[in-house]
């Protein structure tokens, strides 16, 4: 497997690298995904309110229930103050200087198949490299499309449902499978959870929602494609991934912005509920437009993602690969609850010119047995800050809990830093807990040695980042490992030299 | 082949190489010996381009001045270092380290690249002569290798990456006697009319079996006494003070 991914995992390198060149590039260096679709967009004026709330919701056709479900955490949202905890700064976000709902026009009432999705969006996600036309999918990879705040297409409908699988938009499971939303939204990130998972539950819109009934190992790899493009715009989808008893599904989200000189908000709520013996996988790769050089623009990325492991020798596994966003907020976690249930959280991510990332994940055991492995290998450049926050918690009732952290820092250059925020509570003797971590930068040493080689200091830098998140890259689904190696490359353009 | 004039090089305000000369003709094999710190391996690191050093002289390579140049454009340009303490790169498979610097070396050459199914085969036919485990080339670069296992994977790059001038800086530190003659093996079998060959060492025992052209002594930074192979067998026994004058 290993010598697969090697095999042509790293793009060619350039001729030459002198340090003055490299530099030079990092200026030319474009965030390949900027550009912005010019297609017809339905906008909720700007501003949040109960009546924008509402509006959300009946665009959705949604039931009463549901409305006051918004309502309720809206109106929880207006008492809470914004975290500052981070290790971030920016200016304040003026809340009512936004839109909350966009989307791309439908033709007539809505996309009933792919033929009736708007030509210009369906070559916007084909430039983007997810084309939606099924024939094209020779991965078999099930796709849902999500621009600004509505799914434009799901693909592979059909072929899912024959095994008992639903996976389809946020608002189309609202409107088809009430009962089993109404049972599990909001059971693992309550509507008061947190300011930004509060002020989710108000405005969500579209997002996607798995369900794998139980025996049912799920056929083909999931996965959403998340886009914004209006300007002007948040997004705050909401995605829920049920797998019952015995059940198995691996899930994937890739995400992209145009540039633009404002920053953009995003501020997502992913829950994820695994009964007895189930797993669930849920990869990440996201690149979000990190603003320029000079830290301008750039998307906000403030999530709530969380896990349940809600029955016995149930398993739920957290892999990011973080490049993208001015700010990334985020800390996959996951309730360890049933017996013998397994936590992993597998992270890569990378600061480079004026991003923060403030990132770890939150480790609750609850039930006896439960076991938690926790990898992050966080990356900086240029005078980017990276943040690893981490909870280890261990409840009276866990006994037998194990956890083992590892938490590994890179340094590019003289001007970014590293921080680890570890926490652990341990309230039962029996639990073992091990934290190491470790600060580097990249050896002199061994980038002498590879440009001895003949790799230019742009590749040889290239290759021993990608070295030092092997582990983490191997948790990835094969072919995005490839892309992620790739995208690594992209995002540390002009960190050397 | 390899011409050196007038090479000067300081760390920090620090002569180590004070004017040095060497002529190296294609097709030959030289010894370079000398005492401990007597400016080896800076020699070999100023060669290689390596950062850190002031350094003013000349270095030509077929003609082509190396000063000035990048390490990766030296490479490219037909220089292999053997290191004397080869690097670990954790996470990186050491098949995909060969089969990328022997790429890169083939398109700055002018040459198609490697296809992966090709380079296996050529790597397991060069380790198979160094005896080496086809299992190292699956794990990381160097990466929890032995000494030995060290040294012999900087002998299969070099066999691999087909370079003009070849120096190794005490490849032969740190072998036993079988690894020794596995590793001498190969520099002879390398030898060839348009490679020329710096073999930096301050063991006899390597050039009993790789026999030099020509033995260079370094001292105080420039070369002291050039002479045949009874050079080196002089200084197995007499030492580098012998037939040093007497202040």
């Amino acid at each position: 497997m290993a010598d697969v991914i090697d095999a042509d995992a790293v793009p060619a390198p350039q001729r030459s690298g002198r340090g003055a060149d490299a530099v030079s590039r990092a200026v030319e260096a474009e965030y390949a995904f900027g550009f912005v679709t010019d297609v017809e967009t339905d906008v909720v004026p700007k501003g949040l309110s109960e009546e924008v709330v509402a509006l959300i919701s009946a665009k959705n056709d949604e039931p009463g229930w549901l409305l006051e479900w918004r309502l309720g955490a809206y109106r929880h949202w207006l008492t809470m103050p914004e975290p500052t905890w981070a290790y971030v700064s920016h200016p304040p976000i003026d809340y009512q200087d936004m839109h909350y709902w966009a989307a791309p026009k439908p033709k007539g009432d809505g996309p009933a198949s792919l033929d009736e999705v708007d030509p210009e969006v369906l070559a916007t996600f084909e430039k983007l490299g997810i084309p939606l036309e099924e024939q094209k999918r020779l991965s078999g990879i099930a796709v849902d499309a999500v621009m600004d705040s509505v799914s434009v297409a799901t693909t592979f409908k059909a072929a899912l449902a024959d095994a008992g699988v639903i996976f389809c938009s946020f608002s189309e499971a609202v409107r088809e499978h009430p009962e089993l939303v109404r049972r599990y939204l909001g059971s693992v990130v309550g509507p008061r959870d947190n300011f930004f998972a509060a002020l989710n539950s108000a405005v969500f819109s579209d997002g996607s929602f798995c369900f794998v009934p139980a025996g049912v190992a799920c056929p083909m790899e999931l996965s959403t494609y998340f886009r914004i493009n209006t300007a002007g715009t948040g997004q705050f989808e909401r995605t829920l991934i049920v797998a019952e008893e015995g059940a198995s599904v691996s899930y994937l989200e890739g995400c992209t912005a145009p540039m633009r000189d404002e920053n953009q908000l995003h501020a997502a709520v992913v829950e994820l509920v695994a009964l007895d013996d189930a797993s669930i996988k849920y990869s990440t790769v996201q690149n979000w437009y990190p603003g320029d050089a000079d830290g301008k623009g750039g998307i906000y990325n403030f999530v709530t993602k969380r896990g349940r492991c809600a029955g016995a020798r149930s398993r739920i596994s957290w892999t990011q690969v973080e490049t993208g966003s001015a700010i990334t907020w985020k800390y996959p976690s996951v309730i360890l609850q049933g017996d013998e249930s397994v936590g992993e959280f597998y992270s890569v991510a990378v600061s480079n010119h004026r991003q923060q990332a403030d990132t770890g994940t939150k480790m609750i055991h609850i039930g006896r047995d439960t076991s938690s492995t926790i990898v992050s290998k966080g990356i900086s450049a240029g005078h980017g800050q990276n943040t690893y926050r981490g909870l280890v918690k261990v409840l009276r009732s866990a006994e037998g809990a194990r956890n083992s952290t590892r938490c590994d820092s890179l340094l590019l250059g003289p001007d970014c830093g590293a921080h680890t925020f570890p926490y652990v509570e341990v309230r039962n003797d029996t639990a073992q807990v091990s934290h190491e971590a470790s600060t580097s930068k990249v050896d002199a040493d061994q980038l002498f040695y590879c440009r001895q080689r003949g790799l230019t200091e742009e590749d040889a830098t290239t290759m021993i980042v990608n070295g030092f998140c092997r582990e983490v890259f191997d948790e990835l689904p094969m072919e995005y490992a490839v892309e992620a190696q790739a995208l690594m490359r992209v995002t540390l353009e002009g960190a050397v030299g | 082949m390899l011409t050196i004039r007038d090479l000067h090089a300081s760390v920090d305000g620090r002569e180590v190489l004070s004017g040095l000369d060497l002529d190296v003709p294609a097709g030959e094999v030289h010894a370079l010996m000398g005492p401990n710190g007597a400016g080896k391996s800076t020699l070999a690191n100023v060669l290689a381009g390596r950062d850190g050093y002031d350094v003013t002289g000349s270095v030509a390579l077929d003609g082509v001045e190396l000063l000035g140049l990048a390490p990766e454009e030296r490479a490219a340009a037909g220089l292999f270092l053997g290191f004397q303490h080869p690097m670990e790169i954790p996470g990186v498979g050491n098949m995909y380290f060969l089969r990328t610097a022997l790429n890169a070396l083939r398109r700055a050459r002018g040459l198609d690249e490697v296809s992966a199914v090709d380079f296996i085969g050529l790597a397991r036919g060069q380790m198979a002569l160094l005896d080496m485990d086809p299992s190292l080339l699956s794990r990381s670069v160097n990466d929890g290798f032995s000494g030995g296992e060290k040294k012999r994977n900087e002998v299969l790059q070099l066999s691999l990456l087909e370079p003009r001038l070849v120096v190794l800086d005490e490849i032969d530190s740190g072998l036993d006697v079988d690894a020794l003659r596995l590793v001498a093996d190969s520099v002879e079998r390398l030898r060839s009319p348009d490679r020329s060959t710096v073999i930096i060492t301050h063991y006899p025992r390597m050039l009993e079996l790789v026999v030099p052209d020509r033995v260079h002594v370094l001292r105080g930074g420039r070369i002291e006494r050039s002479g045949d192979r009874s050079l080196a067998d002089e200084l197995a026994v007499a030492g580098f003070d012998a037939g040093r004058p007497v202040p």
